[in-house]
């Protein structure tokens, strides 16, 4: 497998040009292996996995296992040799297509540990793990040679196929996912972005359309709240019930266009909270951003640096603190997608000491480069570097958020992959507001992480399935299908090559876009072999993909990773009023002109309409509540004041007396 | 209030006046000595065999002596019995850097004369202070005496409130004007200053809260700046539809204040969380005083800081911090600081001195006369902890936000804690509070507790030395402090009006001896004589050097420059039509920062344009043209690499 490395780097074919060549002859050689089943055939002890013996602890696997075995293959027992061997009879009558594959030798690495065995795969999902396995005959077969085999990767964020302003981003679908495989992601989350005004049932159906139609490997979709009332409200509340969406996000940035009032935030905070959702948020503080935008095209300031120079770090760190304070209020758990700074993530990490539940998602852009190529010359590429929150200019910040990644400050990693190409950044040519957002990353992500974090010892091989694959399906509730390598998984795996070394450049990329932000970096660390749906993606350097095999995933409410501690919480949170006496002293006469806070989004709020408005008193000494109150609407009941507790518990108490 | 000066005689017959005795003899050798007349301060800070003097004198429970002129030095006393000339002697003089003892002569209300051996004209008064500390007279920088809240007036004005403020030592009191919305700031000024002028018996600054933003509150802004010596304006991020402004808002507030060279000061609590609980708390029934503090949580205050803080960064533009309440929020004032921030933070009396644990009181009164925004941490801890923060320079002044209200006032919320009046007593326990629980307690010496009573805020509202500082040519604003001095903080025997003190029952120690404001003696002996409308409005001049040298040295640095490019020759794509708004600051029609009629030339504004365009042109810019024959030629900027 060695000599594979050397064809990766030959750059002649256009298209998924370093997969191309190298493995004509590869596939005869494969049959040989044959021999080594005969055997394990005839040996009827030890089959299957002693997996539980092995990992501690992942009861929920277990059950979940059942549910696709009884769908699939009824007979597979836990250790049954003869059941096994009837049902690879019964199965081998099936269609010669339903994926047998048996990897053998390999290292199987997990979040928790790393062990030997070799894993059998049928029907796209993992069927035994062990040592000396029993397998139906004329299984393809995969010889690991110790390598690592490890859970496919999933990355929780991208924007493939996203519309903007008439036009899409260059990768769609087929594109992006295909740049996934390549790159070792054998799931994307996507998002869906319906315009401020429009239904988000329909921009998720539009999305599943496309996606449905191109995606070459699993999908999910987080939907984003661009706008927020009542209608939407009940249909966040479908998306979670029916259609598998169990994460939203909303934005503090872009003003008058997508960014979401405090209050708003906090009505949706506490929703998804009682729906069991993820509430992802864009933080950028969008009204500061407005005002120093404008400031930097006043002084004329107008190339891609000046998208840097009116988003500071600082503002993206505010929002943060913004969003975990709401958050905290309201007891929901908390994703922060993007996290491209310093400050930000040192907010995350001590929102975590202090015991919030929140997860920091830096992407594969903040963990790989930086932003000081703002300021290049060339325009085209300093472009295409732009997007939000931007690349820190500090040049020490992705070695900073490897660590905190390591450390688990942050949990997961996404790749916000959302290219576009130099004509459709150069809408912005004369005006950085203008430039279309996005960075590619979905590609680069695992190897890049490997490079900066494994390579380097700031992590070991089970955290790095962790941040890449595991804490992200445990936060999308897909956990153990996906995530995890276990008897009952998804068949979703990579046999990772930690010595290969190759340069990222855009001429052999996959991305559509003629830039890549991570040109001429060179990466140890590669998939050999990607598995996807029980298929083999990826091989000798080749990729085989099926534009359309993607599924998608359904996603259920109240992950247990986010929503224990949640649960618990809520239980203490109950709060108690002091019974004491009526106040039976003089009262001083008051205007209401200056009044008890009626919040503004009143009228247009979703969660206050039915509940009655609290904060408006009816008290008045003149007795014409009328006279005195600010305009009211009238169907607001007002409270007869003075008459809550006749009979206190207790008795009554004179409560005017000192002490 | 007809109890005014109870706690003072309980304080002499604790140390009941006859033991005082003559010590003229002290005094006779002063007047003869001609030589080492005004003060060598550093070398008169030579201090050991004092001090020990001074404690054996406490130790006998001396009091200070005052002592009146004789018939000998008829001759001098041409003038006026009234201008009032003084003479301390014996003193330990305390400013913030030093404590050294001299004798400190002042003469129609200023100091003339600092040192040892002063020569003085007859006929003066001379209080003997037997070692003594004399420091500056506290100021208390924020206080709300008489203001108006939905018909009602705080209990205290400008009279009382000022009376108590000058019996706990505070000179000096800085007042806020709350214009409500709508309402001209210049009008509530001159509103404001004719109740104070009337009534107070101390000197007086105002700050100016900004409840809106709109183009006249900015030429208002620069009015009261340039005219009429206010140099600092408080925004709030509390108070939703009332007086909460919006981020984008305070950002061109902050933009227009740091322009003008004033503070920006800021109430920091987020609004809309604010409201949204109040909401909630309403909901699950809660209706009394402990639902003000559920619906204000700590993290609402720290997250509105630290916000405060960002935009004060951006803006490069000096943030004070009012009100600070919990450890969380002070956490991120020091932590701003130490990222190099120009932030200030007060405590005020009420989160120093006691905690929020009284809301759940079965009172009503009691607890209610606790609600203030943002309310005092449940926490008991946190007390000790700003004190720690203050006495370390994390954080620099002290107020009081005096604004109490009586029981029948804050009853307008007795089903509704949202409509009970907000604010706590504290102008006159300050000083002593403070002494109390930091320089007793070993947190500061004495030092520092002038800096943060006094010093810092005359520094940072740029008073400083006129107030803030024992030397020659300051104001004759000065309190003998007497450390021993015991006493029990009561409703019965405070200066202000209202029924409930919330130190209820709290016993200090430290307190004022004697208090001398305007060069006039106020306190001596217990008695308190105050004159109601002798307060003079202190004008403040922008640009204090203590804020905005940084600011100004920061400003030179942050100059912005655009990369020069060649221009963009590739395909560009097609754009619908609906853009994508991110850009256009909505508030820009109304905002005044944005109007290009600036009559402050905006610093930040770069001319640069090699097309010979200037900004100052005020035509539309079109990018396209700007460079046309770019430096080091044109390049192909779309080429790779």
């Amino acid at each position: 497998m060695a000599e594979r490395r050397g064809d990766r780097h030959r750059p002649d074919d256009e298209l998924p040009v370093y997969l191309a060549r190298p493995g004509a002859a590869d596939q005869a050689s494969r049959q040989k292996h044959g021999g080594l089943f005969c055997r394990v055939r005839d040996a009827f002890e030890s089959k299957t996995i002693d997996f539980d013996a092995l990992s501690v602890g992942q009861r929920g696997s277990r059950t979940q296992r059942t549910g696709p075995e009884e769908r699939k293959s009824p007979a597979v027992g836990r250790q049954g040799g003869k059941d096994m061997r009837t049902c690879g009879v019964q199965q081998n009558m099936e269609d010669e297509k339903s994926d047998r594959l048996l990897i053998k030798g390999g290292r199987i690495v997990n979040d928790d540990q790393s062990f030997h065995a070799d894993i059998y795969m049928e029907d796209g999902l993992i069927k035994q793990i062990g040592d000396n396995l029993i397998v139906p005959g004329g299984v393809k077969t995969i010889e690991a040679n110790g390598k690592m085999v490890i859970p496919g990767g999933i990355d929780i964020h991208t924007h493939f196929q996203m519309p903007y302003r008439g036009t899409t981003t260059v990768d769609d679908f087929a594109q992006g996912s295909k740049a996934a495989l390549a790159g070792g992601t054998t799931m994307i989350v996507d998002h869906v972005i319906p315009e401020p005004g429009t239904s988000l049932m329909e921009a998720y159906d539009q999305w599943r359309q496309w996606a449905d139609e191109k995606a070459c490997c699993d999908y999910s979709l987080h939907v984003d709240i661009t706008h927020w009332n009542d209608s939407v409200k009940q249909e966040v509340d479908s998306l979670i019930k029916d259609k598998g969406v169990n994460s939203f996000q909303v934005y503090m940035a872009y003003k008058d266009y997508y960014q979401l009032s405090n209050s708003q935030l906090y009505e949706i905070f506490t929703f998804l909270a009682e729906k069991g959702g993820i509430v992802q948020v864009h933080a950028e503080n969008g009204e500061i951003i407005a005002e120093e935008q404008a400031r930097m095209l006043q002084m004329g300031i107008t190339g891609p640096e000046g998208h840097v120079l009116s988003r500071p770090e600082e503002l993206e760190a505010e929002a943060v603190f913004r969003a975990v304070t709401i958050a905290s209020q309201t007891n929901c758990p908390l994703y922060v997608t993007r996290v491209m700074s310093k400050s930000a993530a040192d907010i995350i990490s001590q929102a975590r000491k202090k015991g919030n539940v929140v997860f920091g998602e830096p992407i594969t852009a903040s963990l790989g480069t930086d932003g000081t190529h703002y300021w290049s010359k060339n325009w085209a590429k300093a472009a295409a570097f732009v997007t939000s929150p931007p690349l820190s200019p500090d040049p020490t910040t992705p070695d900073y958020l490897n660590t905190l990644l390591a450390s688990g400050d942050l949990s997961v990693t996404g790749s916000a992959h959302c290219t576009f190409s130099v004509a459709q950044k150069a809408i912005g040519k004369d005006d950085f507001t203008q430039i279309p957002e996005g960075v590619n990353g979905v590609e680069e992500r695992m190897a890049l992480i490997w490079d900066k974090a494994v390579t380097t010892g700031k992590m070991d091989e089970n955290m790095f399935v962790a941040i890449t694959s595991t804490n992200a399906a445990k936060i999308l509730n897909l956990y153990p299908r996906k995530g995890r390598i276990a008897v009952g998984s998804d068949a979703d795996l990579i046999i990772w090559d930690t010595d290969s070394v190759r340069t990222i450049t855009a001429k052999t990329h996959n991305s559509a876009a003629e830039y890549n932000i991570f040109e001429g970096m060179e990466l140890r660390g590669a998939p050999l072999v990607v598995i996807c749906q029980g298929k083999i993606v990826l091989e000798d350097g080749k990729l085989q993909v099926t534009s359309g095999a993607g599924r998608f995933i359904p996603c259920s409410p109240f992950p247990d990773f986010a929503y224990k501690r949640v649960k618990a919480r809520k239980q203490l949170a109950v709060l108690r009023a002091v019974p004491r006496g009526m106040y039976d002293g003089p009262v001083s006469e008051f205007s209401m002109s200056r009044g008890g806070t009626p919040s503004a989004s009143a009228r247009t709020s979703p969660t206050k309409q039915p509940v009655r408005n609290l904060h408006q008193s009816g008290f008045s000494l003149t007795g014409n509540p009328a006279a005195c109150g600010p305009p009211t609407p009238d169907e607001v009941p007002i409270r007869p004041a003075g008459r809550r507790i006749v009979v206190p518990p207790g008795g009554r108490s004179n409560i005017t007396s000192l002490s | 209030m007809s109890t005014a000066g109870a706690f003072f005689q309980s304080v002499s017959s604790d140390s009941p006046p006859r033991p005082r005795q003559k010590f003229c003899g002290v005094f006779c050798p002063v007047e003869g000595s001609a030589d080492g007349k005004t003060l060598d301060a550093l070398s008169a800070c030579r201090g050991g065999g004092r001090v020990i003097d001074r404690q054996t004198d406490i130790s006998q429970r001396r009091k200070v002596e005052i002592r009146e002129s004789t018939g000998k030095e008829a001759l001098q006393n041409l003038d006026d019995k009234r201008s009032d000339r003084l003479l301390i002697k014996g003193a330990k003089i305390v400013n913030d850097d030093q404590s050294f003892c001299a004798d400190v002569y002042m003469e129609d209300g200023v100091i003339k004369q600092i040192g040892e051996n002063l020569i003085v004209p007859g006929g003066v008064k001379t209080i003997d202070a037997h070692g003594r500390m004399l420091m500056p007279g506290g100021i208390d920088v924020h206080t709300r005496f008489q203001m108006p809240d939905r018909g009602m007036t705080a209990a205290d004005d400008f009279y009382q409130g000022t009376k108590a403020a000058l019996a706990g030592g505070t000179t000096m009191i800085l007042d806020h004007v709350l214009p409500e919305p709508g309402v001209s700031l210049l009008s509530a000024f001159e509103q404001w200053r004719e109740w104070a002028d009337s009534k107070a018996c101390c000197d007086y600054s105002l700050h100016i809260d900004i409840t809106e933003w709109h183009k006249g509150i900015q030429e208002e802004m620069e009015t009261l700046v340039k005219d009429h010596g206010v140099n600092s304006f408080l925004v709030y991020l509390a108070y939703k539809d009332i007086f909460q402004l919006t981020d984008a808002q305070v950002y061109e507030v902050f933009s227009v204040i740091r322009d003008l060279g004033a503070i920006a000061q800021v109430h920091a609590e987020n609004g809309d969380i604010v409201a949204e609980e109040q909401r909630r708390i309403l909901e699950q029934g809660i209706t009394g005083p402990e639902g003000h503090v559920l619906s204000h949580p700590e993290e609402v205050e720290a997250e509105a800081v630290n916000r405060s803080v960002t935009v004060a960064n951006q803006t490069n533009c000096p943030l004070y911090v009012t009100k600070v309440m919990s450890k969380s929020a002070a956490d991120v004032i020091a932590q701003a600081r130490k990222k190099g921030t120009v932030v200030y933070g007060e405590p005020i009396t009420a989160s120093l001195g006691t905690d929020g644990s009284h809301y759940w009181s079965k009172n009503w009164a009691k607890a209610a006369a606790y609600v203030t925004s943002p309310p005092l941490s449940p926490d008991p801890t946190t007390p000790d902890y700003l004190n720690s923060l203050l006495s370390c320079g994390d954080l620099q002044v002290t107020g009081s936000a005096h604004c109490p209200f009586n029981t029948a006032q804050r009853a307008v919320g007795k089903d509704d804690f949202t409509l009970i009046p907000e604010g706590v007593n504290g102008t006159e326990e300050r000083m002593s509070i403070i002494w109390d629980k930091c320089v007793v307690t070993g947190k500061m010496d004495e030092n520092q507790f002038v800096a943060v009573t006094s010093t810092n805020a005359a520094k940072i509202f740029n008073l400083y030395p006129r107030k803030g500082r024992i030397a020659v040519g300051s104001d004759a604003d000065l309190v003998l402090w007497d450390p021993d001095v015991t006493k029990i903080i009561s409703a019965k025997s405070h200066n202000s009006t209202v029924e409930y003190n919330i130190f209820e029952g709290t016993e200090v120690r430290g307190g004022p001896l004697v208090v001398i404001s305007q060069g006039k003696i106020i306190l001596e002996e217990g008695n308190l004589h105050v004159t109601e409308g002798s307060g003079r409005f202190v004008a403040r001049k922008p640009f204090p050097d203590y804020v905005y040298k940084r600011i100004k040295a920061r400003s030179r640095l942050a100059e912005l420059r655009g990369v020069p490019r060649g221009l963009y020759d590739g395909p560009v794509c097609e754009v619908s039509v609906t853009p994508k708004t991110m850009t256009p600051v909505s508030s820009a029609k109304t905002s005044p920062a944005k109007q290009p009629s600036q009559p402050v030339r905006n610093l930040h504004q770069s001319g640069f344009s090699l097309s010979g365009a200037q900004v100052d042109d005020n035509i539309p810019r079109r990018n396209t043209q700007r460079i046309v024959a770019p430096p080091g030629g044109r390049a192909n900027i779309t080429s790779l690499g």
